[in-house]
């Protein structure tokens, strides 16, 4: 019976920690990439021109009706055909950032159809800019609702992150199996990237929701 | 929507100098629901006109026409001499308005409504200044003087830090009607701005209104169901019925002798219920 060896996992700890920053980068890279392409095609979808409306919601269907691994694989194995070179870790975050963004498009959706009718009149009768009327108006409004489904997709995004070993992609699970194919051992690696995933998703939920109750607690 | 024609003067109104606002034959309707029927309407600079009726007759329509938050069907809404929802095109006849066209007419027209939309993320001040800091490109300092001004008028200087949900109903009016007035507009629309609030609240937002009347040489559009305030405050009172107006004199003329059965029948349910 194969029982966990410590000192094989404290000696691949190093090679561990180092490819988790690639998958800290591309959670937190993509996911920002997400949010305010997110938003844009939520804004676009929203239009009345249909030249802006149709193409954001024909991206949006499709993105979303495909997997993310077809999509990443599209992005750096297909595209240099174009003359659209990217590093995998380029395409892995890109990848990721797309997919994602047309899912918290629908989040904003949702968020911005739940702003009554009446402060979209006030920003009317005050004559505000469409930019003013969102920036200052319309998303503190928007965003209060949505705040716990936007922090559901960065966990989820931070699950993903394994996808991309399938492009090349070092993050933490591809580094974990390097190492279990060179040592023959599966246990520890896989076992760590288990707990780190577990931490990680455990401390972003908690910190979603530190900042749902401190915007709970301003004044509406 | 129709292309339209600007008449000099619509029929049945009575001629006035200088009016600052202009409905000719507008036409709105919400699929086979006439709302607005041909409506001609012209107010005088200064003039404060009430506007009565019962339920569903487009009292409401009107100002939120004005106000561009509904599309007409046919006819132009004049400010000001400017086409509001039309604008000159290539040829000199007129077509439907771009937005931006929409939004420079739109600045002269300031709006209060019955559910007082303030934004619930701002306090009362910041309610007020939002829109000249915004869209007039006030400083905030100045804005913030003014707006202190404002909420001081309406008997709100000590809640400037209030947000609505700390403030009554009558309070959020009074910020929203401050809000309103932050833009310098020269055209005031209320829409049965009582109509939410419990009757002892009504009194401080209709005493602001009042001020306003008298010290202010603003132009006010106001749907109400107050009858007792229309008579008092208005120089001229519209009773619409289907979508235009039926009857309209001054408040004397309509209420104490008001010439239309319809009028007759709305006005006597009305002293009924009250």
């Amino acid at each position: 019976m194969n029982f966990f060896d410590w000192q094989f996992a404290w000696s691949i700890l190093p090679q561990l920690l180092q490819a988790s920053l690639n998958t800290l980068l591309i959670t937190f890279g993509g996911f920002a990439i997400a949010i305010v392409l997110g938003l844009f095609l939520a804004i676009a979808r929203r239009s009345r021109q249909v030249w802006i409306s149709w193409p954001a919601t024909g991206l949006i269907e499709f993105i979303r009706s495909t997997p993310l691994l077809i999509q990443v694989y599209f992005l750096f194995y297909v595209f240099p055909n174009y003359g659209i070179s990217l590093t995998a870790l380029q395409a892995g975050i890109l990848g990721i950032a797309l997919h994602y963004a047309c899912y918290t498009a629908e989040v904003y959706r949702a968020g911005l159809d739940a702003v009554p009718r009446a402060q979209w009149e006030a920003v009317t009768a005050l004559n505000l800019s469409p930019l003013s009327a969102y920036r200052n108006i319309i998303l503190p409004q928007a965003l209060r609702p949505i705040l716990p489904a936007l922090g559901n997709y960065l966990v989820a995004m931070l699950k993903d992150t394994p996808v991309l070993s399938a492009i090349t992609v070092v993050e933490i699970m591809q580094q974990a199996k390097n190492i279990g194919s060179e040592s023959f051992r599966y246990l520890e690696p896989i076992t760590m990237v288990g707990l780190f995933f577990l931490l990680l998703s455990l401390g972003l939920a908690w910190c979603v929701r530190r900042l749902e109750d401190r915007m709970e607690e301003a004044p509406r | 929507m129709n292309a339209p024609h600007l008449s000099p003067n619509a029929a049945g109104i009575p001629a006035m100098s200088q009016p600052i606002v202009r409905f000719t034959d507008v036409t709105k309707r919400y699929g086979n629901l006439t709302v607005l029927n041909h409506l001609n309407l012209e107010v005088a600079a200064g003039e404060k006109v009430a506007i009565i009726g019962p339920s569903g007759s487009g009292k409401s329509t009107l100002l939120r026409a004005l106000m561009t938050l509904e599309d007409i069907d046919e006819g132009v809404i004049e400010v000001d001499d400017q086409p509001l929802t039309h604008m000159p095109g290539r040829d000199g006849r007129l077509v439907r308005a771009s937005a931006g066209h929409q939004r420079k007419v739109r600045g002269k027209i300031g709006m209060v409504f019955q559910s007082f939309n303030l934004f619930p993320h701002m306090n009362a001040m910041q309610n007020v200044i939002e829109a000249p800091v915004q869209v007039l490109g006030m400083n905030k300092r100045e804005a913030s003087e003014r707006a202190r001004e404002l909420l001081d008028m309406v008997g709100l200087g000590a809640k400037l830090e209030h947000y609505p949900s700390q403030l009554s109903g009558g309070q959020q009016q009074r910020v929203a009607i401050a809000r309103a007035l932050a833009m310098r507009p020269k055209v005031m629309l209320f829409d049965e701005v009582t109509s939410a609030l419990d009757p002892e609240l009504c009194g401080e937002v209709l005493n602001v209104i009042r001020r306003l009347g008298s010290e202010h040489k603003l132009t006010m559009l106001m749907v109400t169901h107050q009858m007792g305030f229309a008579r008092e405050f208005a120089d001229r009172v519209c009773f619409f019925h289907q979508g235009c107006i039926h009857e309209q004199g001054t408040p004397a003329e309509l209420f104490g002798n008001p010439q239309q059965e319809r009028t007759q029948s709305f006005l006597s349910a009305v002293n009924e219920a009250h």
